[in-house]
C-alpha cells in the first residue's frame, strides 16, 4: 500500500490550509526556479521517464504529448497550455478536490509544464458548476501573482507566465479537447476534426497542449522527487500514483490517492469500507467513469486498476472513477440512465451520435421494462457499432461502450426480463 | 413562447468593471473568449436569466454577431433565456447519484416546493430541474442550489436544507452528513498525519 510520504495530494480532503502559506508548508513552490533552471528538455525528459500517462481518460503518455509542441516558438503564434478542469465524466470528482484543496499544485504545474512547452499563457477551463472551486482557484492564482510566482518573471526565473481561470457553462462535451478550444474561443463547444492536431493548430490557431488537472498537478512532484520515484509505483507502463473516486454501493464512498495497479477489490475494501452487504453482494463495477464498459463481479475479484489490466478485460481505466453496484441494482436501468446522459450531452454535430444516442436510449428504456423482442438486443448492439468510430469525437464511442458492456455481461438478465414480460402479459390475457 | 422582455440593458458600474477584467484576460482581438464570463455576469444582474437585450449588449460589447451569442446561450446548460425562480434547485440524477437515491430527492423537492421538475413556484422563489452529473459523485446524492452543492443527502436532510432556504437562511453547503469533504466517513484511511508539516 502507498505510504503517506509518497502521496502527492497531501491535502486531498481539505483538512489543511489550501492557501499559499499552507501549500508552501507542504512543499509546493519549493525552489521552483531550480526546476526551471534545468531547462525545457530536462523537464520533458523527466516526465517521459516517469511514465506518466494522461489522467483525463485516454491515458496518452504526457511527456510524449509535450514533445509534440514545436521546439521553436514563432512570435506570431504563441504556444498555449489548456488545463482540462471540465470534470464531468459521471463518477469522477478528483479534480474538484485538487482544485479546492490543493490548488497551488495545479498552478505550479502550469508554470512547470508551460515552461517545458514554451508556453507563456495557460488557461484552466473549469466547469461552470464548480462556482466555489473556481473562486478558490482564482484566489490561488492571485496569490501566486502577488508572491511573484507567476507574472513577468515567474519565480525569478526570467520566464513570463500567465495563468487564466476560464469558467465553462454546463456542457459535458467541452471536456473533449477540441470542443474545449472552441468553447474557449467563445463558440458553441463542438469538437473539431483532427488533423490538424492541437499541437500544430489549437487555441486561436496556435500550438496548444491540453492536459487534465491531475496530469499537470503531479508534474512538479515528479520533477522534484525524480522520474524513478514516480515510476517506482504501479506496473510497467502503468506507473505512478493516482487519485481514485469510489462511488455507488460501498459503505464509505470516498476519493483516495493510491498506487496505480492496486487490485480493485483491495481499493474498495481498504478505503471505501467494502461493498454494501459484503463483497459477495457485488453485482458489477464501472471501473473508469461512465464511458467504460462495466465489469461483472467475477472479473472484479482479481482485476488490477491500471490502463493495461482493464483494457485486457475489455474495459478501461478512464478517469479511475469506480462506480460500484450491488445486487439490489437494476443494472439495465443504471446503464439506460447513462444512455440518457449521452443523448443529453451529444453536441448534435454528427448524425450517428445525434440520432444514435437518442435511439439507443429509447431502446434501453424498453429493455428496462422488458418491452422488446429478443432480436432487438442484437439490433441495439449493431447500432452501437454503427455509432462507434463514426463520429468526430469520442462521445459516440462513450455512448456505445456501456451498452456493449451490459450486453456482454448481462445478456441473460435482459432476455429474462423480455421473457417474463411476455409470460406475464399472456397470463393476464388468459 | 412569448417572454416579457426588458427594453434595455446596461451593466451596473461594478459589473462593468468585472466585464472589463474578464475581457482583459484574453489576447487582443480574442475578446469573444469572454462571452461565457460576460453572459454569467449579465445573467446574475438580471436575476438569473438573460433577456434578449442583455445578449445583444454582450454581442455588441465583444464585437460578435448577435446570433453567435444566442447560440452560445442555447448551447450551454447554465444560461436561461426566460425568467427563473430566485433560487435554482438542481438535482443530479445521473447514475452515481441515482444509485444512492436521487430519485427520492426529486420527489422530495417536488413535494416540498409544490412543483414538478421543469417548473417554477408561483411566488417566483424556486425553479426545479434535473441536472446531469455534477462531478461530486463520492458525496452522492447531490443537489445544487444557487452556487453551492449540498451533498450526502437523503430526503430528510434535503427537507432540512429546503426548510432553511424557506426561512430565508443560508444553510451550510457541502456534506450534510457531517463528514470531512470526500474522505471516508468513519475516519481517514490515508493522510493520517496531524499537521501539514508531517503531511509533507
Amino acid at each position: 500500500m502507498l505510504q503517506d510520504k509518497d502521496r502527492i495530494f497531501t491535502n486531498l480532503y481539505g483538512v489543511h490550509d489550501w492557501r499559499l502559506d499552507g501549500a508552501r508548508s507542504r512543499g509546493d513552490w519549493d525552489d521552483t526556479r531550480a526546476i526551471l533552471g534545468k531547462g525545457r528538455e530536462w523537464i520533458v525528459e523527466e516526465v517521459k521517464q516517469s511514465g506518466l500517462r494522461g489522467r483525463g481518460g485516454a491515458g496518452f503518455p504526457a511527456g510524449m504529448k509535450w514533445s509534440f509542441m514545436p521546439k521553436e516558438v514563432d512570435e506570431k503564434r504563441p504556444h498555449y497550455l489548456v488545463v482540462n478542469a471540465d470534470e464531468s465524466e459521471p463518477g469522477t470528482c478528483k479534480d474538484r478536490d485538487i482544485i479546492r484543496h490543493d490548488p497551488h499544485k495545479l498552478v505550479e504545474g502550469c508554470l512547470v509544464a508551460g515552461f517545458a512547452m514554451g508556453v507563456h499563457t495557460a488557461f484552466i477551463y473549469i466547469r461552470g458548476e464548480f462556482v466555489r472551486e473556481a473562486q478558490v482557484l482564482q484566489a490561488a492564482v492571485d496569490e501566486a501573482y502577488e508572491a511573484g510566482l507567476l507574472g513577468k518573471d515567474a519565480c525569478g526565473s526570467g520566464w513570463a507566465m500567465d495563468v487564466v481561470v476560464h469558467r465553462g457553462a454546463g456542457a459535458y462535451i467541452c471536456g473533449e479537447e477540441t470542443a474545449m478550444l472552441e468553447s474557449l474561443e467563445g463558440k458553441k463547444g463542438q469538437p473539431r476534426i483532427k488533423p490538424p492536431f492541437p499541437a500544430a493548430m489549437g487555441l486561436y490557431g496556435c500550438p496548444t497542449t491540453i492536459n487534465n488537472v491531475e496530469t499537470i498537478a503531479v508534474a512538479p512532484a515528479i520533477c522534484r522527487r525524480g522520474a524513478s520515484w514516480f515510476a517506482g509505483f504501479g506496473r510497467e507502463n502503468n506507473t505512478g500514483t493516482k487519485v481514485f473516486c469510489i462511488s455507488g454501493h460501498v459503505n464509505n464512498p470516498c476519493n483516495v490517492e493510491e498506487e496505480m495497479s492496486i487490485p480493485l477489490k483491495e481499493l474498495i475494501e481498504k478505503h471505501a469500507g467494502g461493498v454494501r452487504g459484503g463483497w459477495n453482494n457485488l453485482k458489477a463495477v464501472i471501473p473508469g467513469g461512465a464511458s467504460v464498459p462495466l465489469l461483472p463481479k467475477s472479473t472484479c475479484d482479481s482485476v488490477l486498476m491500471d490502463f493495461d489490466a482493464l483494457r485486457e478485460v475489455k474495459s478501461g481505466l478512464g478517469t479511475a472513477a469506480v462506480i460500484v453496484m450491488d445486487k439490489s441494482t437494476d443494472v439495465v436501468a443504471a446503464i439506460a440512465r447513462l444512455s440518457k446522459f449521452y443523448m443529453h450531452e451529444s453536441c448534435g454535430q454528427c448524425t450517428p451520435c445525434r440520432e444514435g444516442t437518442g435511439w439507443m436510449w429509447r431502446v434501453m428504456e424498453r429493455l428496462v421494462r422488458g418491452d422488446a423482442e429478443i432480436a432487438e438486443i442484437d439490433a441495439l448492439l449493431d447500432v452501437t457499432k454503427q455509432v462507434e468510430g463514426h463520429t468526430i469525437c469520442a462521445l459516440g464511442d462513450a455512448a456505445a461502450w456501456p451498452i456493449q458492456g451490459l450486453v456482454r455481461h448481462f445478456r441473460d438478465e435482459i432476455e429474462q426480463r423480455i421473457v417474463d414480460r411476455k409470460t406475464h402479459s399472456r397470463i393476464q390475457a388468459a | 413562447m412569448n417572454v416579457e422582455q426588458a427594453a434595455s440593458f446596461a451593466f451596473t458600474p461594478e459589473n462593468e468593471a468585472e466585464a472589463d477584467k474578464a475581457v482583459a484576460r484574453y489576447p487582443e482581438g480574442r475578446q469573444a473568449s469572454a462571452v461565457l464570463a460576460l453572459l454569467d455576469i449579465a445573467q446574475r444582474q438580471c436575476g438569473g436569466w438573460l433577456p434578449r437585450v442583455a445578449m445583444d449588449h454582450v454581442a455588441e460589447r465583444l464585437s460578435m454577431a448577435p446570433i453567435r451569442v444566442y447560440e452560445v446561450v442555447t448551447f450551454y446548460e447554465m444560461y436561461y433565456d426566460r425568467p427563473r425562480g430566485t433560487h435554482e434547485v438542481r438535482v443530479c440524477t445521473t447514475t452515481p447519484c441515482w444509485l444512492r437515491g436521487s430519485a427520492d430527492l426529486v420527489k422530495t423537492c417536488e413535494a416540498e416546493l409544490g412543483i414538478r421538475v421543469g417548473e417554477t413556484t408561483e411566488d417566483g422563489q424556486y425553479s426545479l430541474s434535473e441536472f446531469e452529473c455534477l462531478g461530486a459523485c463520492v458525496n452522492a446524492p447531490i443537489v445544487w442550489i444557487d452556487d453551492d452543492y449540498y451533498e450526502d443527502l437523503d430526503p430528510e436532510k434535503l427537507k432540512a436544507v429546503l426548510d432553511a432556504f424557506k426561512r430565508g437562511e443560508a444553510p451550510k453547503p457541502g456534506s450534510q452528513s457531517g463528514r470531512q469533504t470526500s474522505a471516508p466517513a468513519p475516519g481517514l484511511t490515508t493522510l493520517t498525519a496531524k499537521t501539514a508539516k508531517e503531511a509533507r
